[in-house]
């Protein structure tokens, strides 16, 4: 059904934090999760002119970079984007067939792969560019948040999560349920600001962004000393070293 | 979704269909159309196949076209598929109003009931293809008041050119269609300049800075995209050229869509109504004449075969 399921207190909401301060775009998140996937439960993520010119393949994690303010004080951001796993998520809702859902007791937004008809619509009905379609089986599929993973027996418990946050070299990526206030990513959210994606849309997604620091003000932020007091700082560090020139200095400073 | 032939034929086609359905099945009823059985079979066949021909194109641009079916189960939350189901509930009534009209001659009573029937459901119809669009919030250009209304206004124009059209081979001078058919592309004509203008004058609660929660130290723009080749996002959604040629195609818009139809709408309405009116007085003048015209004719061919005859 493409319904959302019923909402309740304290229900579990499993998604990711992103902390774009440490992000250094190396993109390893995307090649984890497109190694991992490719053998998952969307399997295959085709690639099409793998070798040649105009490549494009399915891809559930990209990496943008973008560039924040003007000359001195512009920072990069390196921004990872996947499923959000919104919790009033219109790609499940605009489904004709039932194919796209979300599951009750997690919040994870899935594909049914044997119910879609290949119609796009949720791809449009996403502001997040979240759904690839796959162009050699004719349906659409998405993120899984490694549902594969994070629920199998058959991992070392440490390595239950999703192979992005398994793989970053920076531990810029958090995983963990963000319907509980009390969790370790909730608390993070909520010690670092973190935000929600287009908030004005209202489709309340579940992963977060923490935004850079401000960081050390630089560039015209500084109160630059002129040249003269720089070098008169550093000739009465050079008389402070001997003794008689301080006892003057003192002597006349009363 | 992304704009294949397809899918701007199943726009138009199912749009032309479904409203010359509703003008079919409001107007005949109460006795508005001509109620020959071979009106009633070309018009209404007319608009079951450009509504039919519409729904089996949607279905190609499906990557699954054979599981198209699926698409009728999820009425209550998509859309899509309150179209699906509705355009195929709209040829139940409609079927048993044609079976009426066609082989009975009959379009009052309970069969005239049905066509009303028919008129709603193609109208409902058309108002579930047009919130597919609306109800889509993350684009702008659809997510807006003036998306439904062009759908019935460019619906409403097809559907009244076709009537028109349809209604000239069995009444010479129609009353009402031309007219009508005229204010139907002015109407459709203003709605989507209004469109246009609302598209062109607004712009959408998003933006970069919004997209990506960055901004608090001032413009935010792209450095890098993801990738250095194409994507299913930019093959899907991304429009270079049509953006480029945005105001030449309008205005091939403007002027195949709306200004030629509305000078042909406008020259057949003064041919049927204006010039014809000039005929009539001039036949009426000379309608003495003709008559003793007429009479010598006759004469003449009579005398003819009697003569053959005789022969």
């Amino acid at each position: 059904m493409t319904d959302l399921p019923p909402t309740y207190p304290g229900q579990k909401k499993l998604g990711l934090v992103i902390d774009l301060d440490l992000c250094v775009g190396c993109h390893a998140c995307a090649t984890a999760c497109k190694e991992w996937n490719t053998g998952g439960h969307m399997a295959p993520l085709p690639d099409f002119n793998a070798y040649g010119d105009g490549a494009w393949g399915v891809w559930f994690n990209r990496i943008h970079s973008f560039e924040d303010g003007e000359g001195e004080r512009a920072c990069t951001v390196h921004f990872p984007k996947s499923c959000l796993h919104c919790e009033d998520a219109a790609c499940v809702t605009v489904c004709p067939t039932g194919a796209s859902y979300k599951r009750v007791e997690d919040g994870i937004v899935l594909v049914n792969e044997s119910l879609c008809i290949g119609c796009k619509l949720c791809s449009w009905a996403c502001p997040y560019g979240a759904r690839e379609f796959d162009a050699d089986e004719g349906v659409m599929k998405k993120c899984t948040l490694c549902i594969d993973r994070i629920y199998n027996d058959n991992l070392a418990p440490q390595e239950r999560q999703p192979a992005c946050v398994m793989v970053c070299p920076t531990k810029a990526r958090f995983f963990g349920d963000l319907g509980d206030p009390n969790s370790a990513v909730s608390e993070l959210v909520a010690a670092r600001a973190g935000t929600d994606l287009m908030p004005e849309l209202g489709y309340r997604p579940v992963n977060k962004y923490l935004p850079p620091r401000r960081g050390r003000p630089h560039g015209e932020d500084r109160e630059a000393a002129p040249l003269s007091a720089v070098i008169a700082e550093a000739q009465n560090e050079a008389d402070a070293a001997n003794p008689l020139l301080r006892w003057v200095d003192r002597l006349l400073s009363r | 979704m992304h704009p294949t032939f397809s899918i701007v034929f199943f726009t138009t086609a199912s749009g032309a269909g479904f409203a010359l359905l509703f003008l079919l099945g409001l107007a005949a009823p109460l006795g508005l159309l001509p109620e020959s059985s071979g009106f009633g079979f070309v018009a209404l066949a007319t608009a079951f196949v450009l509504a039919t021909a519409g729904l089996v194109s949607s279905v190609f641009h499906l990557g699954r076209p054979e599981r198209a079916w699926r698409a009728f189960s999820q009425w209550r939350s998509s859309w899509l598929s309150r179209e699906g189901v509705m355009s195929v509930m709209t040829f139940v009534p409609a079927a048993i109003f044609a079976i009426g009209w066609i082989f009975f001659g009959v379009t009052d009573g309970v069969i005239g009931l049905f066509g009303f029937l028919a008129a709603i459901c193609a109208a409902v119809t058309i108002a579930c293809t047009g919130m597919i669009y609306a109800s889509l919030k993350p684009i702008h250009q659809w997510h807006n008041r003036w998306v439904v209304p062009n759908y019935f206004t460019l619906g409403l124009m097809a559907g009244f050119l076709l009537l028109d059209l349809i209604i000239r081979f069995w009444t010479v001078r129609p009353v009402g269609t031309p007219l009508l058919a005229l204010l139907a592309v002015l109407a459709a004509w203003w709605s989507k300049e209004a469109y246009w203008r609302f598209i062109d004058t607004t712009s959408a609660p998003s933006n970069v800075a919004s997209a990506t929660a960055l901004g608090s130290r001032g413009r935010v723009r792209m450095l890098e995209p993801p990738h250095t080749q194409d994507n299913y996002l930019l093959q899907e959604m991304g429009f270079h050229i049509a953006r480029k040629h945005k105001t030449r195609l309008r205005l091939i818009a403007r002027i195949t869509a709306f200004v030629l139809p509305a000078l042909l709408c406008l020259i057949a309405l003064i041919g049927s109504g204006t010039v014809a009116a000039g005929r009539r007085a001039l036949a009426v003048l000379r309608r003495g004449e003709t008559h003793r015209d007429a009479l010598l004719r006759r004469r003449c061919r009579l005398s003819l075969c009697r003569a053959g005859r005789a022969r």
